[in-house]
């Protein structure tokens, strides 16, 4: 609390909880659904992945044996793995290719306002359509593959989505085109926020534009990047109706993810114990990442 | 998932009410294809028809796997339909158990149900804890190994009339650049062509060994390793079929660019819809031709308890016209699928149908694997299955090591 404020309320000490009381009344309506829907939630699916629940939801406590069976699944462990490459690559690919592709328009092109446009138009679209649009461009009999074999090179092999061993491939193409634009606009509204006048240092002292970027733009663009890690991961973690869409998990189990598994698991299996087990797995996944990054943001801000 | 709960939670607040005489009353189904849309549009007639109630079409689009859990998502959500499909078996075991049903047991008392369903393993599965929960309506067959003639006259031989000879004919059918097996690539497919080696293969008493008894051992056995060695050169013959849909690698059939199919009984519809004929431009061999024995899938339709005495008069007035003789002919012949009633005659049904009936007939029938296994222990056979068929390395000894492993922890 501030000395102005105590000096202006005088000698009596307020109540802390009465303060911003306005605010805080407005508060109540979305605390109460983060406590109930979200956390009750969590709470509820992990104590109910510790019992043998089939269709229906009932405490018969079996201990760890979800998380056993779990774990010896191949479909699972499949699902996990896909996972990892899908989001390190996808990780890694859309922050370079957003940030390269908002700091190209960023350099006063022409026409700037249309490639923007036709970047983030991509991300309008729902990971459903998205998906069957490049189900159908990568199908080999009338995509890619038979367009560049009608141009006359009639050895090209293009087909990710029939190849268990590139189809992680075919679902990356789609999922960076979609989602690249957006962090791209994210990359460009920050590069707009940065001082025309670090610019004109820049240029005086002689620094090539290269290592204007990388030294001292990026640094400064620390906070749009945070924004747009947290947009991109959170995106990955729910990975589901593109898989859906393009490959149905297949070919075999090859394509297969670990939302994907929770559903199945869950609805058409009626396994709600080994569904709960491999969600609350699937938050404890997220938890190892989000809780280090947590605490070091709160250990900065203390220093 | 937790979104999904709480707004499970959040319909619950709503109930169905309706005071009038005359119910509408919503049955929910997967039947959208042209066939089987026309067959449940005569329960539909029938129902308006005979009664002052009114059938309102649920019709939910994408097969069983998308349709079912809408329709228990609604029932344990408190807002159920008044009656809905499921397959025969274990589907919708724990709703009837919870208490979510419907009894049936007095209309099925009063109408002798027991004296005219054939078989009557059919309201053994509707059965739970001697109460009756379901009205089976139709029987549906996975035994039919579909052979296309004019593939084989391409080739020069004769149609094979069981298994092995098939094998034997499939590398000419490979040389001459068909493709002897046709298997579409959805994941229910494998799995019931795999479920169709296992009753013809391994014979009925090892079947009902696993399927019924769960033993684990007999599904290590000699017996299965005949199965799973016949799945890996199913699969060798099915590669390259390049098609997703049933239909479509039916259509490989009837254009005679594939030997044959193994698919259920459905299947004739589409030889039907080509105009082709029984016996001349295709055969069918129950049992791959190996042991005539047919299992009897099918569907049946259960009525989520409605604390309305009027909604309740009118669900048993549909379940009691359900399986009466008249709707039992007029929408298994649409359906392509046989009548539950023993008592009834299917004068228009076709060759491949006939045979059906006279080995139904003689009682060489077996429970479907939904009726045996849980979805639960189904799904985990599916995921082997469809690794196992699109990994040309995975080793049939290896999957039927897993497949043991699965039966040993079914329930």
């Amino acid at each position: 609390m501030s000395s102005a404020r105590r000096a202006r309320d005088g000698a009596r000490p307020p109540i802390r909880l009465l303060r911003n009381l306005s605010s805080k009344l407005a508060a109540i309506p979305m605390v109460l659904v983060g406590l109930g829907v979200f956390v009750g939630g969590t709470i509820w699916t992990i104590v109910h992945s510790f019992t043998d629940s089939r269709l229906l939801p009932r405490l018969n406590w079996v201990g760890f044996d979800q998380y056993e069976r779990l774990w010896s699944t191949r479909r699972w462990l499949v699902s996990i793995e896909n996972l990892a490459v899908y989001g390190i690559v996808s990780l890694v690919l859309t922050m370079c290719l957003g940030f390269f592709l908002a700091a190209l328009l960023d350099r006063k092109i022409r026409f700037e306002d249309t490639f923007r446009t036709i970047f983030l138009y991509p991300f309008a679209l729902s990971f459903i359509v998205t998906g069957l649009v490049w189900q159908w461009i990568l199908n080999p009999d009338f995509g890619i593959q038979s367009v560049i074999r009608g141009l006359g090179f009639s050895g090209f092999n293009f087909d990710p989505l029939y190849n268990p061993d590139l189809v992680i491939i075919g679902l990356l193409i789609a999922g960076l085109w979609q989602g690249t634009g957006l962090i791209m606009v994210i990359m460009l509204a920050g590069l707009r926020g940065i001082d025309e006048d670090i610019w004109k240092a820049t240029r005086v002292d002689g620094i090539p534009i290269w290592k204007t970027y990388i030294v001292v733009i990026i640094p400064m663009m620390k906070p749009v990047f945070v924004t747009a890690l947290v947009l991109v991961t959170s995106g990955i973690v729910k990975l589901y109706d593109l898989v859906v869409a393009m490959t149905s998990g297949g070919p075999g189990i090859s394509s297969e993810v670990p939302a994907k598994f929770v559903y199945d698991t869950l609805f058409t299996r009626q396994n709600l114990g080994q569904g709960f087990a491999a969600s609350t797995m699937m938050l404890v996944t997220v938890a190892i990442i989000l809780i280090p990054w947590a605490y070091m943001q709160y250990r900065e801000k203390r220093q | 998932m937790k979104k999904t709960f709480a707004l499970l939670a959040s319909t619950s607040l709503i109930s169905v009410g309706t005071s009038a005489l005359a119910v509408d009353l919503e049955v929910t189904h997967w039947w959208t294809s042209g066939g089987e849309a026309a067959a449940v549009a005569e329960f539909a007639r029938l129902f308006n028809e005979n009664t002052e109630h009114t059938w309102v079409d649920g019709a939910i689009a994408g097969a069983g796997g998308t349709a079912r859990p809408i329709m228990i998502g609604r029932i344990t959500g408190g807002d159920p339909m008044g009656a809905t499909q499921f397959n025969h078996g274990r589907q919708a075991e724990e709703l009837a158990e919870a208490g979510l049903m419907l009894d049936l047991t007095d209309l099925a008392e009063a109408e002798g149900w027991h004296d005219f369903v054939n078989p009557t393993s059919l309201l053994d599965s509707c059965t739970i804890d001697g109460r009756l929960y379901c009205v089976p309506i139709n029987i549906h067959s996975w035994q039919w190994l579909w052979l296309s003639h004019q593939a084989y006259e391409d080739v020069g031989l004769p149609v094979p009339t069981n298994w092995d000879e098939f094998i034997e004919a499939a590398p000419a059918l490979q040389e001459a650049g068909k493709i002897p097996l046709a298997m579409g690539g959805q994941p229910w497919q494998a799995v019931g062509a795999f479920g169709v080696m296992a009753i013809a293969l391994a014979g009925k008493d090892a079947w009902s060994a696993v399927h019924i008894d769960h033993d684990a051992e007999v599904a290590a056995g000699p017996e299965f390793a005949r199965v799973f060695e016949a799945a890996a050169q199913a699969r060798a013959f099915s590669a390259r079929s390049n098609v997703q849909d049933w239909n479509q690698a039916t259509n490989m059939v009837i254009s005679g660019q594939a030997g044959g199919q193994i698919m259920g009984d459905w299947a004739q519809g589409e030889f039907q819809v080509a105009g082709l004929v029984a016996g001349e431009d295709y055969s069918c061999l129950p049992g791959l031709g190996v042991t005539e024995i047919i299992s009897t899938g099918g569907d049946a339709f259960y009525f989520p308890k409605i604390n309305d005495p009027e909604v309740e008069a009118a669900q048993l007035e549909l379940a009691s016209l359900m399986i009466s003789p008249e709707a039992q002919v007029a929408f298994n012949l649409k359906k392509g699928s046989l009548p539950v009633r023993g008592d009834v005659d299917l004068e228009a049904a076709n060759d491949c149908m006939q045979k059906g009936l006279e080995i139904l007939a003689t009682g060489n029938i077996l429970p479907d694997a939904n009726q045996t296994f849980s979805p639960d222990t189904q799904g985990q056979i599916e995921d082997l299955m469809v690794e196992f068929w699109n990994d040309p390395n995975y080793t049939p000894e290896e999957a039927q090591r897993l497949y043991a492993e699965i039966v040993a922890r079914a329930d």
